[in-house]
């Protein structure tokens, strides 16, 4: 019994960890699937997360008694808009000014955290306020569990003791399997990825395609970064605190193998595997950080091995990292 | 065929390659950006903050250049990033996306304080800082060969695994520092403190000389090998196209192998100038998003080694004077990296002007080439 | 009688200095297979991007169904109902046909695969396709990528079906299968507009045949009217004239013999078969042939890009009368024999030369290993850069501008240039005068000339049957990668080789054919 609720509870704690790496995942795997690898996404993440810290800040500062539905609502938009605006930047640079896809998502990464760290830390200051901003009230909203969780026991505690930003991770993912594989644009959207020239050709537009995905994806991606914040830290920034998360949900694209319901279950292995250490016992501190090592490994082979096998299906989109010109063949 | 084919299509506007523009028109358009980039800059500085943006830039300046203190760490600052930046080049001429400096740096800087915390007793400083030496460059060397292995044989995606590498090497570096460190701090501290052993000497009174020194030194020998070599040839020649390197006979994979064992013996002997001429400890975050910056500063430079020095200085500079400006203005230190990435956004859009030319539709029909 | 479906008045496309098409008529009727007949080069396939969108005429009109009609897009091409099978397919490999043949379109309704998976079968019945919709591209062979093409077109609803050499990739017994179709739907009332250059073809298909010479449109013929020999005379010409001064070779002897090479390319399609031929000192050696009978792929064997699945390649040295396997071995190791090999490549800029390096560098792309140190020696290859540019007129601000700032006709001269500086014993060329003017081209032939008195063994493989016959000594053809035969060029007949060229009915490999 005792082992039975560690278990549960290291479950819980994969899939918490799991869910901000899914959205990213998700929104990555949406970008990518336009041809355009968005090494910006760590950083639209923080982007996602701050904003929607900044939207809730300011509202509970607005009024007296903040109202659940504008605290929920409110800081979720915010989070949207800034995110949107980062993968703007990416999408306006890459797929208009055709810049180089690496750099640009590199620099944007830059960029996202800075900005991430600068208003969570110095937000406060510009009401001439000190200390740490948290915005607790927003969090606890966002932390609501389902009603009758509580009622199911084990099992409830396990899979339904989460905010409803866990449940909208997994449908966005489902949903957009969906819509890659079995909707007209979602088909089109691929073969824009895979071959723009033919897609061009087939009168498919495209550059909108690619701007589209890459917004829809950057504000996935985003709401990862609003979950970490308003869940799992409870409304409370520390800078720098979402770390390598981002680069986590790159590493999960791949092991995902480009399809977004495989990074669903991808997402809480990588989760777990993030956490793992806590829950083996007797652990030295160094063996500790050897275990972390694994969620890398573990994509690094299956890149190896997805390129050895040359199985068409599980390579990555054939024109990812090329900026598209029509008239360059 | 595709200049001819954009003659008469009526389009709004089209946009199209060009022939290449004049150099100091390039630098021109670049310049330009970066002044853009700077009063963009002013703008979210007074936004942000209410001050007089001369007045940031001002003491911008003050944090890299008041003191001569001040002006040896932005050399030594610029030392650091120009000599990561000098190791991704050569495989970015050659098209390989080394995104796994990060990692090379560190693996690098790990075998030098590895050698540091094991050797500090039984060997003289001299010869223990060639062992560093020596076992930086050849971690750093494998930490590249790696990836580049699979890419040769199986077109293994580089900059993936390049990326992940980063991750390794990180956790690699804490697994390390958590072995050696018994106290309950656990951080690692300075190695060898009492002795100094295996630390770079300082001279003329400047702590940062060797470093400094040995980067201008790889400056030139970076811009003569990738310029004046049979090897430096060879690597553009498979960059440029891999069907006439085979063409002439290159063996393409083995210079794939070759140029990343430079590039990342390299990058390992920035985590040795990093380790044993600047920290003397190890640290995952010793590199401090060096890495990724340095791909930044070669690819501005447009792989010339010289104008990296100008790159890097700017992005240093930058940096330092940033973070002048968030004490003096009690501001975020982040602050440094919301104006870089400006200043990046603004250089990276502008080579589209250099390479692309923008029409408006006019009145004149038929294109006159 | 009706109005066509499909009627050209006129139409003229110039390129730059090239003249493309130039005041061609034609007309397709509804239930008509008409072919059009041209030599490489003659303008077909730009004619028929201009019905399908891609390009833009200069002058002349287009009429569908006697209405006047302005095409500016493929999307333009599609509303008007033309389909246009490329001869590069345009697909998503990792597709399943059926998503290949949707894409793009904007139907009415839920998208629902299984419905188009049964229109796909109901079109697939109608005309006789064998298809599996659910079958990936990169699984298929040419020919089921055609077909898919073929359905593509028709699911959108094509009343007029161009296509582009369908029958270059195909095998005989899915050339008549393509046939069987085509004429399936011909008597479903298409109008059908096929682009070849073998004859049988053209004769065995078509109703009406159209020929293309030069850009020029020469006529129109009915097909129970005209035979074999009259149609080449009008797609070869009349023999022209040129002022190529042809000496007689000094003392030949066999330098270079190939013997019974047998190449399979990637395709698993064999490109070369049981292919023999000696190349002789002092003597300029045609290849004539339709594009992609496998020139390229003989070039490279000889050059070490090749590999071969049969056969030896035998290189006599001068200097030491030594007798060398070329086969099997990298250029490297060729050159490391003392094999003094030149190749001009028939892609200049993707293989010959690299785009982005100036002129001087790309003089060292031979000779940069010369030397003990480690280092690039760059006064030669600037010595060479300034006399190249010197003598051969390469119009360039200065030798140190990228390659690919210069126009087709200087780049070439500059890998020529290069070629014969590396002083060869054996020269090889494809397509040398591909898109260079007149003066340009007689430079070339000059220069080869020369080559040629200095005792080298020149290959050259072109494409116009005047300039193989004026310049060269022997020529072989070349069809569908076999050996057509080997005529004396003193006293070759045009129409003889045109014919060898087009006989053959055995399989042929498409891959780089003319762009």
């Amino acid at each position: 019994m005792n082992f039975l609720n560690t278990a549960a509870t290291f479950v819980n704690a994969a899939i918490i960890q799991g869910i901000p790496l899914l959205y990213g995942a998700t929104g990555e795997i949406i970008t990518e699937k336009s041809g355009n690898l968005n090494l910006g996404i760590p950083g639209i993440m923080y982007v996602g997360g701050i904003s929607g810290i900044i939207g809730a800040y300011l509202y509970e500062h607005s009024v007296e008694t903040p109202a659940a539905f504008w605290c929920i609502v409110i800081p979720f938009f915010a989070s949207l808009l800034g995110s949107a605006l980062m993968a703007l930047i990416y999408s306006f640079l890459t797929i208009t000014l055709r810049a180089n896809q690496n750099v640009t998502g590199l620099a944007l990464t830059t960029f996202g955290i800075g900005v991430g760290n600068f208003f969570g830390g110095s937000l406060l200051s510009f009401f001439n306020e000190s200390g740490s901003i948290a915005v607790i009230t927003t969090g606890g909203y966002y932390k609501t569990k389902l009603p009758f969780a509580d009622s199911l026991g084990l099992f409830g505690e396990t899979f339904l003791s989460f905010g409803f930003l866990a449940y909208l991770a997994v449908i966005i993912a489902i949903v957009a399997s969906w819509y890659l594989n079995h909707t007209r644009t979602g088909l089109n959207l691929r073969a824009v990825g895979e071959n723009p020239a033919t897609a061009d050709a087939a009168g498919i537009n495209v550059i909108r395609h690619k701007y589209l995905s890459t917004v829809i994806g950057g504000m996935i991606a985003g709401l990862g970064g609003l979950y970490f914040v308003m869940d799992y830290t409870c409304g409370a920034w520390t800078n720098n605190g979402f770390g390598d998360r981002g680069w986590l949900a790159i590493a999960i694209v791949i092991f995902a193998l480009w399809r977004p319901r495989s990074a669903i279950l991808s997402s809480f292995i990588f989760g777990g595997l993030y956490i793992i250490c806590v829950y083996i016992p007797g652990l030295s501190s160094a063996a500790k950080e050897l275990i972390k090592m694994l969620p890398y490994f573990v994509t690094i082979v299956v890149l190896v091995v997805t390129s050895l096998r040359k199985k068409r299906e599980y390579q990555p989109p054939a024109s990812l990292g090329l900026s598209y010109f029509r008239e360059e063949r | 065929m595709s200049k001819q084919k954009a003659v008469k299509e009526p389009f709004i506007h089209i946009t199209k390659k060009r022939n290449d523009m004049i150099w100091w028109k390039a630098w021109l358009i670049r310049g330009a950006a970066v002044l853009l980039a700077l009063i963009v800059c002013a703008f979210i500085i007074v936004l942000l903050t209410g001050y007089n943006p001369i007045e940031v830039y001002k003491k911008m300046i003050e944090g890299s250049f008041a003191t001569k203190r001040k002006v040896w760490a932005l050399l030594q600052g610029i030392a650091m990033l120009l000599c990561i930046s000098l190791a991704v080049t050569p495989a970015f001429k050659m098209k390989f996306w080394n995104l796994g400096a990060q990692g090379q740096v560190l693996v690098g800087a790990l075998a030098c304080a590895a050698c540091m915390f094991y050797f500090k007793s039984t060997l003289p400083s001299g010869l223990l800082i060639v062992v560093m030496l020596f076992a930086a460059i050849v971690a750093g060397m494998v930490w590249a060969l790696i990836p580049a292995f699979f890419k040769a044989h199986w077109n293994t995606n580089e900059s993936l695994f390049t990326l992940m590498m980063n991750y390794i090497a990180i956790q690699l570096v804490s697994f390390a520092v958590a072995s050696w460190v018994t106290s309950g701090s656990g951080v690692l501290g300075l190695l060898n403190a009492d002795t100094n052993c295996g630390w770079l000497p300082a001279v003329f009174e400047q702590k940062y000389f060797i470093n400094v020194a040995t980067v201008a030194l790889l400056t030139v020998i970076m811009y003569v090998y990738l310029k004046y070599t049979k090897h430096g040839y060879e690597i553009a020649v498979v960059g440029g196209s891999e069907n006439t390197a085979r063409y002439i006979g290159i063996n393409v994979k083995s210079v794939i192998l070759r140029t990343l064992a430079f590039s990342g013996a390299m990058c390992g002997l920035a985590g040795f100038l990093l380790v044993s001429g600047t920290h003397h400890t190890v640290t995952e975050t010793l590199e401090g998003g060096m890495g990724f910056t340095a791909i930044m500063v070669s690819w501005l430079a447009k792989f010339n080694p010289i104008v990296m020095v100008l790159t890097s200085f700017l992005i240093v500079f930058l940096q330092r004077g940033s973070s002048e400006i968030a004490t003096a203005f009690r501001l975020n230190e982040s602050v440094a990296d919301i104006l870089t990435g400006v200043i990046l956004f603004f250089i990276i859009g502008c080579e589209f002007f250099i390479r692309y030319e923008v029409h408006f539709r006019k009145k004149h029909k038929e294109g006159e080439e | 009688m009706a109005t066509a479906a499909i009627e050209l008045k006129n139409i003229s496309k110039r390129f730059g200095s090239i003249q493309a098409n130039k005041g061609v008529n034609l007309s397709v009727n509804k239930g008509e297979i008409l072919s059009l007949l041209g030599e490489n080069g003659s303008g077909k396939t730009t004619l028929m991007n201009m019905i399908s969108g891609i390009y833009y005429p200069d002058e002349g009109q287009i009429f569908i169904d006697g209405e006047e009609v302005v095409i500016r897009s493929p999307k333009d091409a599609f509303r008007y109902n033309i389909g246009m099978i490329h001869q590069h397919f345009k697909l998503v490999d990792l597709f399943s046909a059926a998503e290949n043949i949707v894409l793009g379109l904007k139907e009415e309704g839920k998208f629902d695969m299984k419905k188009v998976c049964a229109r796909v079968a109901e079109i697939s019945e109608r005309y006789g396709f064998d298809i599996d919709p659910n079958k990936k591209i990169y699984e298929m062979s040419v020919s089921e990528k055609q077909t898919v093409e073929i359905i593509k077109v028709l699911y959108r609803g094509a009343n007029i079906l161009i296509l582009d050499e369908p029958t270059a990739v195909l095998t005989p017994q899915e050339t008549q299968k393509l046939f069987t179709i085509l004429r399936r739907m011909r008597d479903d009332g298409k109008a059908i507009i096929i682009i070849t250059h073998k004859l049988h073809e053209v004769l065995s298909l078509s109703d009406r045949v159209s020929v293309l010479r030069k850009g020029e449109f020469i006529g129109t013929v009915k097909t129970a009217e005209t035979n074999e020999s009259e149609l080449t005379e009008m797609m070869v010409g009349k023999k022209v004239t040129l002022d190529i001064k042809r000496t007689d070779p000094v003392d030949p002897v066999d330098r270079l013999v190939v013997g019974s090479i047998d190449v399979i390319n990637h395709d698993g399609v064999k490109v070369l078969d049981d292919v023999c031929f000696t190349a002789r000192s002092g003597e300029i050696l045609g290849i004539a042939g339709i594009a992609g009978s496998g020139q390229r792929e003989l070039l490279e064997c000889i050059a070490g890009l090749q590999k071969v699945q049969r056969g030896k390649v035998l290189y006599n040295n001068p200097q030491t009368g030594e007798e060398e396997n070329l086969r099997d071995k990298t250029p490297l190791q060729i050159r490391q024999l003392g094999v003094r090999l030149s190749f001009v490549p028939e892609d200049r800029l993707g293989m010959g030369l690299v785009s982005d390096m100036d002129i001087i560098d790309n003089m060292m792309l031979r000779s940069y290993r010369k030397g003990a140190t480690a280092f690039v020696e760059r006064k030669d290859p600037k010595n060479l850069a300034d006399t190249i540019i010197h003598d051969l007129e390469v119009v360039t601000p200065s030798a140190t501008t990228p390659v690919r700032q210069l126009s087709g006709g200087n780049v070439q001269k500059v890998l020529v240039g290069r070629e014969i500086a590396a002083a060869p014993t054996v020269l090889m060329v494809a397509y040398p005068v591909r898109g260079l003017d007149i003066n340009s081209s007689y430079m070339i032939y000059n220069m080869l000339n020369e080559q040629k008195k200095k005792g080298v063994a020149v290959i050259f493989v072109g494409e116009d049957l005047d300039v193989l016959i004026e310049l060269c000594d022997r020529i072989l053809v070349i069809g569908s990668g076999k050996v057509a035969g080997i005529v004396e060029a003193r006293d070759a007949d045009k129409n003889e080789i045109g014919l060898l060229m087009t006989k053959s009915d055995s399989l042929q490999e498409g891959g780089a054919a003319d762009e």
